[in-house]
């Protein structure tokens, strides 16, 4: 058997190679550097990697070679054998992730909140309550492995969109998701709940990958080639409506929804949102979602386009699931990182709204947006919101940590109204009220879908952005215009109702159930604790400022950015 | 007899076509940048604006009504084709050759619109002065009205759908502020909730209107969409008709969705005067009349409206006849005499003037009588119940007066300015569409009914006071906008002179052909007069004979306690929207807590069988995510099959 070595092109594969180089090197700094310098050493090197990444991003974006027929705008190339493209729609999602990255390095660096140490484990490997825990916190231990860690999900979110192969796709899911069910498990405080997280992404993302190399299979035996192209050419020429190559579609499928968290496959998203370190969340809930759904799009339009009568149905079906379920469970939640997270489900099923808008370019007019375009440019508004909420949400504090629990936020807005008032921001652009980058984006996807006839998903989602306003604007009116929380009456506010999911999450069984955080442990010294927003470092101050510029400036002129991801062109095949 | 129109429209429908704004025109965005900076600085500026936040407040409302005097005057001195004026801020929206402009544009149509608002709105912050003047949160309530009259100016003014509906968000974000301002109250948090709920009902018409047009037209400016409006399909624009219907009724608290505005009653009076009866409200109208474009093409949505207005007219009048709060009466009667405006917009070219004109009118005397009864309030110590009421004219000769003023219009009291407006709707409605028109009809008897109980129950018959009252006059600043509005509510007739309003609104509205009329307007003009007497007559044998009990009879007849009961609009409610929905909302989170989750501590909840043998599941956490991922395999896996093999 021969083998011939396939050409790499390394001459736009090289911004990957800089992240997966400086996550090597962080391994090695990890090794080598005396203990108090790894903290600066590592930071230096992630950020470094990070904007080396983004230069050559952007220099590769440059002279990208244009492609195919004339009739279609296309950039890029394949390379690696066909089993990676770097196109348009790539580099734009390398840019987006890599700056969320180099934001998620911001959080993961603050240490003033925590007086010295960062939000992770001093010693990730001693149980709780032990020993050997204690000694660990008291020696100022800190886990400065995570930067690494997130280099390496980087170079996975990176390689994820770009994959122009099912196995491609396949290994860069995989590399994506170690690092992150790893970050997630090491919270310095309430470190029960963190690790149950972990393990629980870990084993439902085990889970549903295993669906994926499954349906990964069965389109191969279908189609004969993990390729992209190849799969694309059996959809065409085979009849259609395939039982294996429907099955394997669903099963991948299901791998991919796993990951943007759609309904029926958000039951982690709540569990690990809420358990993760706030950085990690913060980093995870809006690079992964970009990653995935960039590496969605282009399953879906490149290698089963042909096929897209079959699979918008059941698209529709989910997408309105996805977008009910995360609205109307968002609005019972009594805890600020649980409602972020039942928002963005909400908010995967708005963008699979965009998905659904897929037409051929014949279709299109010329002046139209194209449903990539809008689903782009709803990535980068709901990406920047999402970190800076959760960004926020890690200032906000008492003597245990942070604080979550909605009904201690009553009256911020008047004893911070800085932060206060950039939240509500956030939440507003989340709800897509006019003049914020959510309204731009929820209105570009919503009018690609009703353009490709999908008008009950936009009826669907027009119903649950209303129902997902309340719940948005409930948080800012408690903000606003409840008195501070009084401890003996805390359930009587409108809003908190019951307790205090901090402290439940501290208490320690295993299978906890965070959502009944409402029924327990009440004890009245701590929740007299007073509740405070803490001044973080300057890195943690200027990604919160970025991410509320982005969000105010795209709802102003959105024309930039929406002519940006209109410009990158279609997916090469 | 049949519901349709009978005529079709007459004549062209105007296209918009404003030109670019030059001289005093171009500053037509400070009309809505004077009070919304107004409200910014009162709500960054914090305590330290609390001493003369007030004045602020009142004075960039004075100061946008005096520039919208001066667009005025200046537009009175263009010729008919120079009135519209376009003003594009900036570009939205671009992407590609596809833009969605910051557009402004004022008309004939917006620049009545801003007087009214900016002018009734000056005369309500000014008022607000003195009503507001002990509570220790006054600056933050003068930052809402101000951020109010900015959104409802913004509404008015905007050049496209998508700037309306920023507008709508915006007005609607003031109102629920403010109903819900005195929050210590529940009842008064309740009913900001439920203005909220009920008002994203119709915003989602409003958006799905917008969004059908994009589709349609690929683009949602008025110009855009009025130029090719009528290539569109029949269907379509009914569609877009009634889901801006939707729209409508949810802001303007028409059928079925209407049950939100009583409730609303629980803000603060200068709010109910300037939000709930004069200005947002007839937002509703303003959609319809600016749309006619689309109505126009669209005659089964036309017909739509018609029947809305006039179940909401008298709907609206009913629920008056019944309440003992006079907030709650004049609530009703805003309901009803918006049903009027709507029925002069669902009338089509004939009608739009008149709604317009119905509403300014309304504008000037509901404000001014939900301000008097702010005024009866003030001296009665926060008493709205009218059984309480009784032989306070004395007391308050000035609120009197000028409530007796307002009073007169309302009920089409020969030569006051309802007079005018109301008789032309009613006989517009009677030539077109002759069912609406007797609807209508009944409805001004019941109007004259039941304000005629209202002023008897408040300013005659015998005292009821509660032991501690002592009725006084208000202070000067809550008496002098009385005073200006009940002139206003006199003499607003003017603006009918020579069919004034209908040549001013013509370039926008289209112009409706001269009909004959088979009988003389006066003839007209006789009945309806005569039907008023006879409810005013009712009332006065019904009410001002009698001695007026303190409490509410209870053994009263079927017909008194439905209306009572708003005519049952909440349990109607409770039934179609809030039940289902609580239903939903419920049943998801069971689903998700017990079936989802698995692990739960009761297991006794009966969600059929499909949950049963979940829960065996039970034994852990992540084992039941797992089982909702297979199901979810399934689901997947199984809608594609089903879809290409079926």
């Amino acid at each position: 058997m021969e083998f011939s070595a396939p050409q790499i092109a390394h001459e736009v594969l090289w911004p990957a190679y800089v992240v997966f180089g400086a996550a090597l090197l962080g391994v090695l700094a990890e090794a080598f550097l005396p203990r108090g310098r790894r903290f600066g050493g590592q930071v230096v090197i992630a950020a470094l990697g990070i904007v080396g990444g983004l230069v050559g991003t952007v220099m590769v974006a440059m002279d990208l070679p244009s492609v195919g027929p004339d009739d279609v705008t296309a950039y890029g190339v394949t390379t690696v054998g066909d089993t990676v493209a770097v196109d348009g729609p790539t580099l734009f999602l390398w840019g987006l992730v890599l700056l969320l990255g180099l934001g998620g390095v911001g959080l993961f660096a603050e240490r003033r909140l925590e007086s010295g140490l960062s939000a992770f484990a001093g010693q990730a490997a001693a149980l709780p309550g032990t020993e050997a825990e204690r000694k660990a916190s008291t020696e100022g231990l800190d886990h400065t492995e995570v930067y690494p860690l997130l280099l390496f999900a980087l170079a996975g979110m990176m390689l994820f969109p770009a994959a122009n192969d099912l196995l491609t796709l396949f290994v860069a899911l995989e590399v994506l998701s170690l690092p992150l069910y790893l970050l997630c498990g090491l919270a310095r405080r309430r470190r029960l709940l963190s690790q149950e997280a972990a393990m629980k992404y870990f084993l439902l993302g085990a889970f549903s990958s295993g669906f994926v190399i499954y349906g990964i299979a069965l389109v191969y035996g279908f189609a004969g080639s993990m390729s992209y192209a190849a799969v694309a050419e059996a959809v065409r020429a085979g009849e259609s409506g395939s039982v294996l190559m429907l099955t394997g579609l669903g099963m991948i499928t299901v791998g991919m929804l796993f990951k943007v968290g759609a309904v029926p496959f958000h039951a982690w998203t709540p569990d690990v949102y809420q358990g993760a370190p706030t950085a990690v969340t913060a980093f995870m809930s809006a690079a992964t979602k970009v990653a995935a759904f960039g590496a969605t799009l282009r399953l879906f339009y490149v290698a089963f386009g042909g096929e897209r009568w079959s699979w918008q149905p059941m698209l529709w079906i989910v997408a309105i699931l996805t977008m009910l379920v995360g609205a109307v469970l968002a609005v019972s939640q009594q805890d600020v990182k649980r409602m972020l997270a039942y928002s963005s489900i909400a908010h995967t099923g708005f963008l699979l709204t965009g998905v659904i808008g897929l037409r051929d370019s014949v279709e299109l007019g010329g002046a139209e947006i194209t449903s990539l375009q809008a689903v782009l440019f709803y990535l980068v508004t709901y990406a920047f919101a999402t970190l800076g909420s959760f960004a926020l949400v890690s200032v906000v504090r008492d003597d245990s940590g942070e604080v979550t629990a909605l009904s201690r936020w009553a009256g911020l807005g008047r004893r911070s109204p800085v932060v206060a008032s950039v939240f509500a921001l956030f939440l507003l652009s989340m709800a897509g009220i006019p003049l914020t980058a959510g309204f731009v984006g929820k209105w570009s996807v919503f009018a690609v879908a009703v353009s490709a006839g999908a008008w009950p998903v936009v009826v669907v989602a027009l119903a649950s952005s209303m129902i997902a306003v309340y719940f948005y604007v409930r948080v800012i009116l408690l903000m606003y215009f409840t008195a501070d929380p009084d401890p003996t009456k805390a359930g009587s506010t409108d809003v908190g109702v019951g307790g205090d999911a901090a402290l439940a999450g501290a208490s320690p069984s295993s299978g906890s159930q965070p959502e009944r955080g409402t029924i327990t442990v009440t004890s009245p010294t701590r929740v007299a604790d007073e509740v405070r927003v803490e001044t973080p470092s300057l890195a943690t101050v200027v990604v919160i400022a970025v991410c509320a510029g982005v969000v105010l400036l795209l709802g102003i002129v959105p024309g930039p950015v929406l002519d940006l991801a209109g410009s990158v062109g279609t997916f090469i095949r | 007899m049949t519901f349709l129109p009978m005529a079709a429209s007459g004549g062209e429908v105007p296209v918009v076509e404003p030109i670019a704004a030059t001289g005093a025109f171009s500053l037509m965005w400070l009309l809505i940048a004077l009070p919304l900076a107004g409200a910014v600085v009162l709500l960054l500026g914090g305590r330290a604006t609390d001493r003369w936040g007030h004045l602020l407040g009142t004075a960039t409302s004075f100061a946008s009504f005096g520039l919208g005097v001066y667009l005025f005057v200046e537009m009175l001195g263009l010729g008919e084709e120079e009135r519209q004026h376009g003003l594009r801020l900036f570009d939205w929206i671009t992407a590609g050759s596809f833009t969605v402009g910051f557009d402004l544009l004022l008309d004939p149509l917006s620049i009545l619109f801003v007087l009214l608002i900016t002018g009734v709105g000056s005369l309500i912050h000014l008022y607000s002065i003195g009503y507001m003047a002990h509570d220790e949160r006054r600056r933050r309530f003068f930052a809402y009205l101000n951020l109010f009259v900015a959104a409802m100016l913004m509404l008015v003014l905007a050049g496209d759908f998508l700037g309306v509906f920023l507008g709508w968000e915006g007005v609607g974000l003031a109102s629920y502020l403010l109903i819900g301002f005195w929050q210590h109250k529940p009842s008064a948090a309740a009913a900001a909730k439920k203005a909220f709920v009920i008002n994203r009902v119709g915003d989602m018409g409003l958006s799905l209107a917008i969004m059908l047009m994009f589709v349609t037209f690929g683009t949602s400016s008025f110009a855009g969409v009025s130029a090719v409006a009528g290539e569109a399909s029949e269907t379509t624009l009914t569609i877009i008709g009634l889901l801006l219907l939707l729209g409508a009724c949810g802001k303007s608290a028409q059928v079925p969705l209407q049950a939100w505005l009583l409730d609303a009653m629980e803000g603060p009076t200068p709010v109910s005067a300037l939000i709930h009866a004069a200005t947002m409200v007839t937002a509703g109208v303003y959609l319809v009349v600016r749309a006619n474009f689309i109505f126009e093409n669209a005659p089964v949505a036309q017909t739509v409206v018609v029947v809305v207005a006039c179940v909401t007219l008298i709907w609206g009048a009913v629920i008056g006849c019944a309440r003992d709060d006079i907030k709650k009466v004049l609530a009703g009667s805003t309901m009803s005499q918006i049903g009027y405006m709507m029925l002069g917009a669902g009338l089509g070219v004939a009608g739009y003037a008149y709604a317009i004109f119905h509403l300014i009118t309304h504008g000037f005397f509901k404000a001014n009588m939900f301000l008097g009864a702010g005024s009866v309030m003030h001296g009665m110590d926060d008493e709205v119940d009218m059984r309480r009421y009784g032989a306070l004219r004395r007391a308050m000769p000035v609120t009197f007066i000028t409530f007796g003023l307002g009073y007169l219009a309302i009920i089409g009291f020969p030569f006051f300015s309802g007079f005018f407006s109301k008789d032309r709707i009613i006989e517009t409605a009677l030539l077109e569409n002759p069912v609406a028109g007797v609807a209508a009809l009944i409805g001004a008897g019941v109007t004259g009914f039941y304000m005629t109980r209202l002023m008897l129950m408040t300013y005659f018959t015998n005292k009821r006071w509660a032991e501690q009252a002592h009725p006084h006059e208000s202070p000067a600043v809550m008496t002098v906008p009385l005073v200006v509005l009940a002139t206003l509510s006199v003499v607003g007739g003017v603006l009918i002179l020579g069919d004034w309003i209908k040549y001013w609104l013509a370039p926008v509205v289209g112009e409706a052909e001269e009909h004959s009329t088979p009988v003389p307007p006066i003839v007209f003009s006789i009945v309806i007069t005569v039907v008023v007497a006879i409810g005013v007559a009712l009332a006065v044998f019904l009410v001002g004979r009698r001695d007026v009990p303190r409490e509410a009879p209870s053994d009263v007849s079927p017909l008194t306690r439905a209306a009572r009961a708003d005519l049952y609009g909440d349990a109607i409610n409770e039934g179609l929207v809030v039940g289902p929905g609580r239903v939903l909302v419920e049943s998801v989170t069971v689903t998700d807590a017990k079936v989802v989750d698995g692990l739960v501590e009761g297991t006794s909840y009966g969600i059929g069988g499909l949950s049963g043998r979940l829960r065996r599941f039970q034994n852990g956490f992540v084992r039941s995510y797992a089982a909702a991922v297979l199901l979810g395999v399934l689901l997947v896996v199984g809608a594609l099959l089903v879809v290409t093999l079926a």
